[in-house]
C-alpha cells in the first residue's frame, strides 16, 4: 500500500490534468478559459520556486525577476523579429541566462539561506524600479516600446509555429499553457529522480556533507536555478500570451505570492504548489468579486486572505499537501495495522528563538520538508 | 558653498530616512531573527494613528511622539503574545504569519479608513540656505534619527533592561535559569521594536500622507538595509543606511531619483557578495 | 621509498591569539593506519579540519601525494581520493541508509556499478538489517556505522575518520574495529579517538598531541607506557 501511493498519485495526477485540458474547453466560457491559462502561468511560475526551494533549499525572493524577463523578452522578440516560435525560446533562454550569471554571483560567493533570499529580492526590485521608468522613446528596444509603469502595449500573440499570421485562439493558448504544466510537472519528477536530481536533494539535506563526497555543490546549486530562471521565463511567456506584459511581472508581491503559494501547498512537494497557487486565485478572485456585492464592503480579499493564511500557519503549518498525505496515511495505517510505517522525522522543539549573531542555521529554512518517500 | 550644504543634508537626510525605517525591524530581526513581513504594515499603522488623534484634535507633536508609537506599541504586543510566539525557530511560517498579517492590516484599514491618501502638512515650515530652501522638518528627522539611536546604544549599553536583553537573545535557557522569564522579555522586545517603527511611521507621515499600502514602499528597503547591516543592530544599521543612502542621494543628483533608488539596490548586492554575513559580521563585530 | 600518501610541514592554525595546531610536521605512508590521540584541546581535531579542507591553515602546507591540498576546498580534497568521517555524524537525516551509501557511491561509479559498490559498502560495514530506514531516525552509533560506509563506498586511498567509535555499542566497536583493520590492508588510515581500549585493538602506530604540537610518536605499545604520555592525560585515562 505504501508503495502504490507515489504510483497512484502519479496517475491521479496526470488524469487530473488530461481532465483539464480536454474537458474544460468543451464546457467553459471564454473568460473562464482565459482566467485558466493565467493560472496554468501562475503554477508553472510556482513548480519553478517549489523545485529550487523545497528541493534544493533555495530560497529565492525574486523569481518575479525570471517571469517578468520571460514575459518582456517574448515582447520585445516578437514584436522586432515577428517570429514568435523564435520569441518564445528566447523568452526561456534569456531569463535562464540571467539566472546562470546570478547564480554564479551568488553561489560561487556561497552566500545562501537569508542572504540569498535578500540579493534575489533586491534584483528583482532593480529590474522592477528600472522597467518601471521606461517610458519615452530613448528607452525602445528596436521597434518595440518597453512603455514604463504600463507596460507593452500590444504583445503579439503566439503563432502556429511556420504559419506566421495564424495567430492562437485563446482555446489554443489555454491547451498550450496546460500541456506545458503537465510537461513541466513531470519533468521535474523525472529530473528529481535522475542522479543529478538526488545530489540536489542531498545538497539540501546536508551541503557539507555532499562537497565531503566530492561533488561541487555549487556546480550543482547552479544548475538548478537556472531550470529554475528557464521555468519562471516560461511562465512569463504564457502570462505575456494570456494577460499583457508590464512591470509589475517583477513586482514584490508577485515573488512573496509564489512563496505563499508554495508553503500553502506544501513546500518538498510539486503537486502542492501547484494546487495550492490555483486554489488561492480562484479565492482571490472570488473575494475579489465579493467585496464588490453591497452589504460585502467589509470582506476586504486582502483582510480575509491574510486571516486566512494566519490562521493557516498556526494550525496547518505543514501545508495542504501533508495534511492530505497524513489523512491519506491515517487511514492506510488504520486499515492494515501491519503495514506500519517509519514516522515522519519530528522538527526539532524550540521553545526559543535561534539565539547566536550568526545567520540561521542551517535546518531553518528546510523544516517543511516533506519525507523522501512521500516527495511528489 | 550652499549647494555643498544641500548635498550633506540631503544624504543626511537620505541617511536617516533608511536609519528611522529599520531602526524597529533591526531590533526584531536582530534580537530575535524574527523576520516581520508586516513591517511596513507597522509603519503604516502609525502614520494612521497619528493622523487620526490630529484629525480629532490631538496636538500634532504628542500624536506622532505619543499616540503612534504606543498604539503600534501594544498592536505589537498582542501580536507577538497571539502569533509570534508561537513560531520562534521556524522562520517560514513566521515569515508565512507575518505577510498574512500584513495583508490583513491592509485590509482592515482599507475597510475602516478607505482607500484615499489621507495626509497632514509637515510642521515646521522651511529652511532657507543660501539660494535653496529645504523643509525644516527633514532636519528634524535627522535629529530624531541620531537620538533613536543614541537612546539604543545608552540602554542597550548601560540599563539593567539593556543587558537582560541582550543576555536573553544570546542564550535564553541560560536567562531562564538565572530567573529571566524569556518569554516576557520577548514580547517587550517585539513590543519596543514595534513602538519603534511607529513611531517613525507617525513621524513620517507628513512628508508622504498614508494610505493603506504605503507599507510597501518600505519593507524591501528596510530588509535590504537589515540584513546589510549584520548581527549588530546599532552599528550594523546606522553603517549600512550611511553607506547605502549616500550613494542613493548621490546617483540621484548626477541622474534621476529612480537610478539613486537602483543604485541603492546594486549596491546592497554588491555589498553582500563581499560580505555575506552583513557589514556587522565582518567589521565590528562585537559592537551593539 | 615511495613518496607518503599524507604529509604536513610546519601544519600551524591560529584563531586570534590561539595558536591550535603549532608547526607540525607529520607524515603517513600508504596503506599505513595512524591513530591521532591527546587530551581535550590538544589540536587534534583541529589538526584533522586542516586536513580534510575544513580549515584553511594559517601557515605551512599539507600535501597529499606530493600535491599540495592545504586550504583546498572540501570536495577538491575529497576527489584526489580521500574519504572523511567527521566528529559530529555528517548524514542525510531525512534520506534512508541506502540513499545515504549510494549518494557517496554515485560520484566514482556510473549506473549500476554506482548501485553495487553501494551494496558492497552496507554488506561490508554490516547496516543490511537497517538499510531502508531513515537515518535521521537511527541511534547515535547506527549513523556513525551509515557514515561509515558512505567513506568506504568510492573506495579512497586515505581515509580520514574523527572520533569513529563515540556513541558505539560493543557489538558496533567490534565491527569496526574488524573494518579498519580490513580497510588497512589496502587504504591508509587517520583514526582521531579519545576512547582507548578502543585504540589499543586497533593502532600499530600512534601520534599522540599535546598543546598544538606533537609530543611522542611511536609504537601502541611503547607510547601506551610513556611517562609524558600519561602525564599529559592527568592519569585519566590508566594505560
Amino acid at each position: 500500500m505504501k508503495r502504490a501511493l507515489p504510483i497512484l498519485g502519479n496517475i491521479a495526477v496526470l488524469l487530473a490534468g488530461l481532465a483539464i485540458l480536454f474537458g474544460l474547453p468543451a464546457f467553459a466560457e471564454t473568460y473562464v478559459i482565459i482566467n485558466a491559462t493565467i493560472f496554468a502561468s501562475f503554477a508553472i511560475l510556482a513548480l519553478s520556486l517549489a523545485l529550487i526551494w523545497g528541493y534544493a533549499g533555495i530560497l529565492s525572493f525574486g523569481q518575479a525577476a525570471f517571469f517578468g524577463l520571460g514575459g518582456y523578452t517574448y515582447a520585445v522578440a516578437a514584436i522586432n523579429f515577428g517570429d514568435t516560435t523564435g520569441a518564445a525560446a528566447l523568452a526561456i533562454a534569456l531569463p535562464a541566462l540571467f539566472a546562470a550569471l546570478l547564480g554564479y554571483f551568488m553561489f560561487w560567493g556561497r552566500i545562501s539561506d537569508v542572504y540569498l533570499g535578500v540579493i534575489t529580492l533586491t534584483v528583482s526590485l532593480i529590474l522592477y524600479r528600472f522597467v518601471n521608468q521606461t517610458a519615452g522613446e530613448e528607452w525602445n528596444i528596436g521597434e518595440a516600446p518597453l512603455g514604463g509603469f504600463n507596460g507593452i502595449p500590444g504583445t503579439p500573440i503566439l503563432t502556429w509555429p511556420g504559419r506566421p499570421g495564424e495567430q492562437l485562439a485563446p482555446e489554443n493558448i489555454f491547451s498550450l499553457a496546460v500541456g506545458l504544466l503537465i510537461l513541466v510537472y513531470f519533468g521535474c519528477k523525472a529530473l528529481l529522480a535522475t542522479r543529478f536530481g538526488r545530489i540536489v536533494v542531498a545538497i539540501r539535506e546536508n551541503e557539507t556533507r555532499v562537497a565531503l563526497l566530492g561533488y561541487d555543490t555549487r556546480l550543482y546549486k547552479l544548475a538548478i536555478f537556472v531550470v529554475g530562471g528557464a521555468l519562471g521565463g516560461l511562465s512569463g511567456l504564457m502570462f505575456a500570451n494570456s494577460v499583457f506584459v508590464s512591470p509589475t511581472m517583477f513586482s514584490l508581491p508577485v515573488s512573496g505570492q509564489i512563496i505563499i503559494w508554495v508553503i500553502i501547498g506544501g513546500l518538498g512537494t510539486l503537486i502542492g504548489p501547484v494546487v495550492g497557487c490555483i486554489l488561492m486565485q480562484i479565492l482571490t478572485n472570488w473575494l475579489g468579486t465579493l467585496n464588490q456585492v453591497p452589504g460585502f464592503g467589509w470582506v476586504d480579499p486582502n483582510l480575509v486572505l491574510g486571516v486566512i493564511l494566519v490562521v493557516f500557519v498556526l494550525v496547518v503549518p505543514k501545508g495542504l499537501t501533508a495534511l492530505v498525505t497524513d489523512a491519506w496515511r491515517w487511514i492506510v495505517t488504520h486499515l492494515s495495522p501491519r503495514e506500519r510505517e517509519v514516522a515522519p522525522p519530528v522538527e526539532p522543539d524550540r521553545a526559543y528563538p535561534s539565539p547566536s549573531l550568526s545567520p540561521l542555521p542551517r535546518g531553518e529554512g528546510h523544516e517543511r520538508r516533506a519525507t523522501a518517500e512521500s516527495a511528489s | 558653498m550652499d549647494y555643498a550644504a544641500i548635498l550633506a543634508l540631503q544624504i543626511s537626510s537620505a541617511v536617516a530616512s533608511l536609519v528611522l525605517i529599520s531602526l524597529g525591524l533591526a531590533v526584531i530581526f536582530g534580537m530575535m531573527r524574527v523576520i516581520n513581513l508586516a513591517h511596513g504594515e507597522f509603519l503604516m499603522l502609525g502614520g494612521y494613528a497619528a493622523i487620526t488623534a490630529y484629525n480629532n484634535g490631538v496636538n500634532l507633536w504628542l500624536a506622532m511622539l505619543l499616540v503612534a508609537p504606543l498604539t503600534v506599541g501594544l498592536f505589537g504586543i498582542v501580536v507577538e503574545r497571539l502569533i509570534i510566539r508561537h513560531l520562534y525557530g521556524r522562520m517560514i511560517d513566521t515569515m508565512l504569519a507575518t505577510w498574512g498579517l500584513s495583508l490583513a492590516m491592509i485590509g482592515f484599514v482599507t475597510v475602516v479608513f478607505g482607500n484615499t491618501v489621507s495626509g497632514i502638512s509637515a510642521p515646521l515650515g522651511s529652511l532657507t540656505i543660501g539660494a535653496y530652501r529645504t523643509g525644516a522638518y527633514e532636519l528634524f528627522l535627522i535629529v530624531v534619527a541620531l537620538v533613536l539611536l543614541a537612546a539604543g546604544w545608552l540602554v542597550l549599553r548601560y540599563t539593567r533592561l539593556g543587558l537582560i536583553a541582550r543576555g536573553t537573545m544570546q542564550n535564553a535557557a541560560m536567562a531562564s535559569a538565572l530567573g529571566v522569564s524569556p518569554s516576557l522579555v520577548y514580547a517587550v522586545t517585539f513590543g519596543v521594536g514595534a513602538a519603534l517603527t511607529g513611531l517613525v511611521g507617525g513621524l513620517l507621515a507628513p512628508l508622504s500622507g498614508v494610505v493603506p499600502t504605503i507599507g510597501a514602499a518600505y519593507i524591501a528597503k528596510a530588509f535590504i538595509t537589515v540584513i546589510s547591516g549584520g548581527a549588530a543592530i546599532l552599528s550594523g544599521t546606522a553603517i549600512a543606511s550611511g553607506l547605502l543612502g549616500t550613494i542613493n542621494t548621490a546617483m540621484t543628483f548626477a541622474f534621476t531619483p529612480v537610478l539613486g533608488e537602483v543604485a541603492l539596490l546594486v549596491a546592497a548586492v554588491i555589498l553582500l557578495r563581499i560580505l555575506p554575513q552583513g557589514i556587522t559580521g565582518r567589521f565590528f563585530q562585537r559592537s551593539l | 621509498m615511495t613518496a607518503p600518501i599524507l604529509e604536513t610541514r610546519g601544519l600551524t592554525m591560529r584563531f586570534g591569539g590561539v595558536v591550535a595546531v603549532n608547526g607540525v610536521d607529520f607524515r603517513l605512508q600508504e596503506a599505513e593506519l595512524r591513530c591521532l590521540i591527546g587530551p581535550n584541546g590538544a589540536g587534534k581535531s583541529t589538526f584533522f579540519k586542516c586536513l580534510t579542507g575544513q580549515l584553511r591553515p594559517t601557515s605551512g602546507d599539507v600535501l597529499f601525494r606530493d600535491r599540495s591540498i592545504a586550504g583546498s576546498d572540501s570536495h577538491v580534497i575529497a576527489r584526489h581520493g580521500v574519504g572523511i568521517k567527521t566528529q559530529v555524524p555528517s548524514v542525510f537525516d531525512g534520506l534512508s541508509v541506502r540513499d545515504n551509501v549510494w549518494l557517496a557511491a554515485a560520484r566514482t561509479n556510473p549506473g549500476r556499478l554506482a548501485e553495487q559498490k553501494t551494496d558492497a559498502a552496507i554488506e561490508q560495514v554490516g547496516i543490511g538489517p537497517i538499510v531502508h530506514r531513515i537515518v535521521g531516525q537511527l541511534a547515535h552509533g547506527q549513523r556513525q556505522l551509515v557514515e561509515l560506509a558512505m567513506v568506504v563506498a568510492p573506495e579512497p586511498d586515505l581515509i580520514l575518520l574523527d572520533e569513529p567509535a563515540a556513541g558505539m555499542t560493543d557489538d558496533e566497536v567490534d565491527r569496526l574495529v574488524d573494518l579498519i583493520k580490513n580497510l588497512n590492508q589496502r587504504h591508509a588510515l587517520v583514526v582521531v579517538e579519545h576512547d582507548m581500549q578502543f585504540i589499543r585493538r586497533v593502532a600499530k602506530t600512534v601520534t599522540v598531541f599535546h598543546q598544538g604540537s606533537i609530543l611522542v610518536e611511536g609504537d601502541v605499545a611503547d607510547i601506551l607506557v610513556d611517562a609524558r604520555v600519561r602525564d599529559v592525560y592527568l592519569g585519566k585515562q590508566a594505560a
